[in-house]
């Protein structure tokens, strides 16, 4: 399960290239974000909250302008072309598709009307829906138990699930997703990343994955970048951030007390440089 | 003791005692509260997609029926009328969308709502300059509607049924359930109440508020021309049709803001329970002309008990 080695030399989909965030016109919340998400890779977006993650997912997606966000410097790039303008719309039908933080499923409608929705943007006509619709209820077998209940009524596993599941409607290829395992029972959040893989090698989507569980996401993820108050601070394959003392340190709650994040390591190397 | 006779008991006296007279009333009541419903129809559909309250949505009616009147008498044959009604109420639509709605995305509702208040003043303006303000006559016969009427004779009464009114109700009827349909069973449809439900999340699995936005407003322009042709058969077209729509909310109030259920239900009692208010108690008791307030006071009684109104979507919300 853990070290299914991505194939690290696998295209590029998604290049995200030293962007700015800005809310508002005043409020800088991310301060040059750079990161690649490889075709087929789970690439996990890890830091505390505030750290920038879901701003940066929404910067891809373009959401932000609903709330009122901007992209002030740098670029995304999707498969080479620019995509930070585009409205959401047309990302989805590129294959580049969020999982909102939250689940935000559509509560009045039921399970299976909240999948089809997400085969909104698709054009290849109804066989086509219905076999995805097969293939999402053959990952979420729980979905098709409650197909007909309203969303608003399920518990917040199925919510996650029928979240992912109406991403998958929209045959994407790159999956960006939001903190999945908020609010959920351990168990849970360990058979939503289990379906996650499953999708990934199953139907080669990647996934672009934000959370604060650093432990699980080390685990299932191919590569890591950590995120403080708005820049990257580390990246590596999974597999590397797991064994790094710091990461063990600050995110896995391993290591002695004192230092909580890498601002105190750095202030901390430099003090000892004057002193020697 | 008089009053209380009066109240309580002669009322329903004269409904047992004339039964015939107690269903021409009922009928009355239905005709005008399918049309309440309608216009209910429009606020509620724009509510739930935009959260926006469209005042706008009375005046619709009436800028429809006189568009398609105005149209007829330059010398456009009835149908094809419709049909140029029909596409500026889309280009209505569009216009509002671009102007209107999309510059102001994220403001506060209140500012959206004073907006449709502009709209509804433009319009009602812009109406009179190019069709004139006085009344005019719905071009009833030249659509083929019938304007005869049906006589029935029930428990050896006398009915009274107008062709005009049972057309309205049955082409109402016909409207609300291809609009349940539609919006059940189609890709638009679940598009439109998804909206409803999370704008974000829409937007995330790529539905397009424009376009949704587009869409409801013309349904709701589509509902106006309906509801103006029923309406104008009736009473004549004019600006003076405007404190007819607003009895929408008061229907608005009494269904909820979020229901489609409600709107229709609301608008069948509004209109019924103010005719029988009207013959039974208002007219022997306060004088009659009770219809032009009976609808608001009753939304006020049903405010005070049930604020969400008596089909107001519950909020699902888990604990």
């Amino acid at each position: 399960m853990l070290d299914s080695a991505p194939d690290v030399t696998a295209e590029t989909l998604l290049e995200v290239n030293n962007i700015e965030v800005i809310y508002n016109h005043v409020i800088l919340v991310l301060k040059g974000v750079s990161l690649s998400v490889p075709k087929c890779g789970i690439t996990a977006l890890l830091g505390g909250n505030g750290a920038g993650k879901t701003t940066t997912l929404k910067a891809i997606s373009n959401l932000l302008h609903s709330e009122r966000g901007e992209v002030t410097k740098g670029s995304v790039k999707y498969k080479g072309e620019v995509v930070q303008d585009l409205d959401p719309a047309k990302l989805v039908k590129k294959g580049v598709i969020q999982v909102m933080e939250g689940r935000h499923c559509f509560g009045h409608l039921t399970v299976e009307e909240n999948l089809l929705t997400g085969a909104y943007t698709r054009g290849d006509g109804k066989a086509a829906i219905e076999a995805d619709l097969e293939m999402v209820y053959n990952y979420f077998p729980r979905l098709r138990e409650r197909r007909r209940s309203q969303a608003g009524y399920t518990s917040g596993g199925e919510q996650q699930m029928c979240a992912i599941g109406r991403a998958l409607m929209s045959r994407p290829e790159t999956i960006l997703l939001d903190e999945p395992s908020m609010g959920l029972a351990p168990q849970l959040v360990e058979q939503i990343f289990e379906i996650v893989k499953a999708v990934n090698e199953g139907e080669g989507v990647s996934f672009l994955l934000a959370e604060q569980n650093t432990n699980v996401a080390l685990r299932f993820a191919h590569y890591g970048y950590i995120l403080e108050s708005g820049r990257v601070v580390m990246d590596g394959p999974a597999a590397e951030l797991r064994e790094n003392p710091d990461v063990k340190e600050f995110y896995l709650g391993m290591g002695d007390d004192g230092r909580k994040s890498f601002r105190d390591v750095r202030s901390y190397r430099r003090r000892k440089r004057w002193l020697s | 003791m008089e009053i209380l006779n009066k109240i309580f008991v002669a009322p329903f006296a004269d409904m047992i005692a004339a039964p015939d007279f107690l269903m021409q009333v009922l009928w009355e009541g239905l005709v005008s509260g399918v049309l309440y419903a309608l216009i209910a129809l429009g606020f509620v559909l724009i509510f739930r997609s935009s959260r926006i309250f469209n005042f706008a949505q009375g005046i619709m009616v009436v800028f429809a029926a006189l568009t398609l009147v105005g149209l007829h008498e330059m010398g456009v044959p009835a149908w094809i009328a419709v049909a140029l009604t029909l596409a500026v109420m889309f280009g209505l639509a569009v216009s509002i969308e671009r102007i209107v709605l999309r510059p102001l995305v994220g403001q506060p509702d209140i500012i959206l709502f004073m907006a449709t208040i502009g709209i509804t003043l433009f319009l009602i303006g812009f109406g009179e300059i190019i069709f004139g303000g006085e009344n005019k006559l719905m071009i009833t016969s030249e659509l083929g509607i019938p304007t005869g009427d049906f006589v029935l004779e029930p428990f050896g009464g006398l009915l009274i049924l107008q062709h005009i009114d049972i057309t309205a109700v049955l082409v109402a009827a016909a409207l609300v359930v291809s609009l349940l349909v539609f919006l059940n069973k189609t890709r638009m449809g679940r598009a439109i109440r998804a909206l409803g439900d999370d704008h974000q999340a829409a937007l995330s699995v790529g539905i397009s508020l424009q376009t949704i936005w587009v869409l409801v407003w013309f349904i709701a322009g589509i509902i106006a021309l309906v509801t103006g042709i029923a309406w104008g058969s009736r009473a004549g077209v004019s600006f003076a049709l405007e404190v007819i729509a607003y009895k929408a909310l008061p229907v608005l109030m009494l269904g909820g803001l979020e229901s489609i259920t409600g709107a229709i239900i609301g608008g069948l009692m509004i209109g019924m329970l103010e005719k029988m208010f009207e013959i039974y108690w208002g007219a022997p008791l306060l004088g009659g002309n009770t219809e032009s307030w009976f609808a608001y006071v009753l939304a006020l009684v049903v405010l005070l008990f049930r604020p969400q109104g008596l089909f107001g979507e519950k909020i699902i919300e888990r604990v």
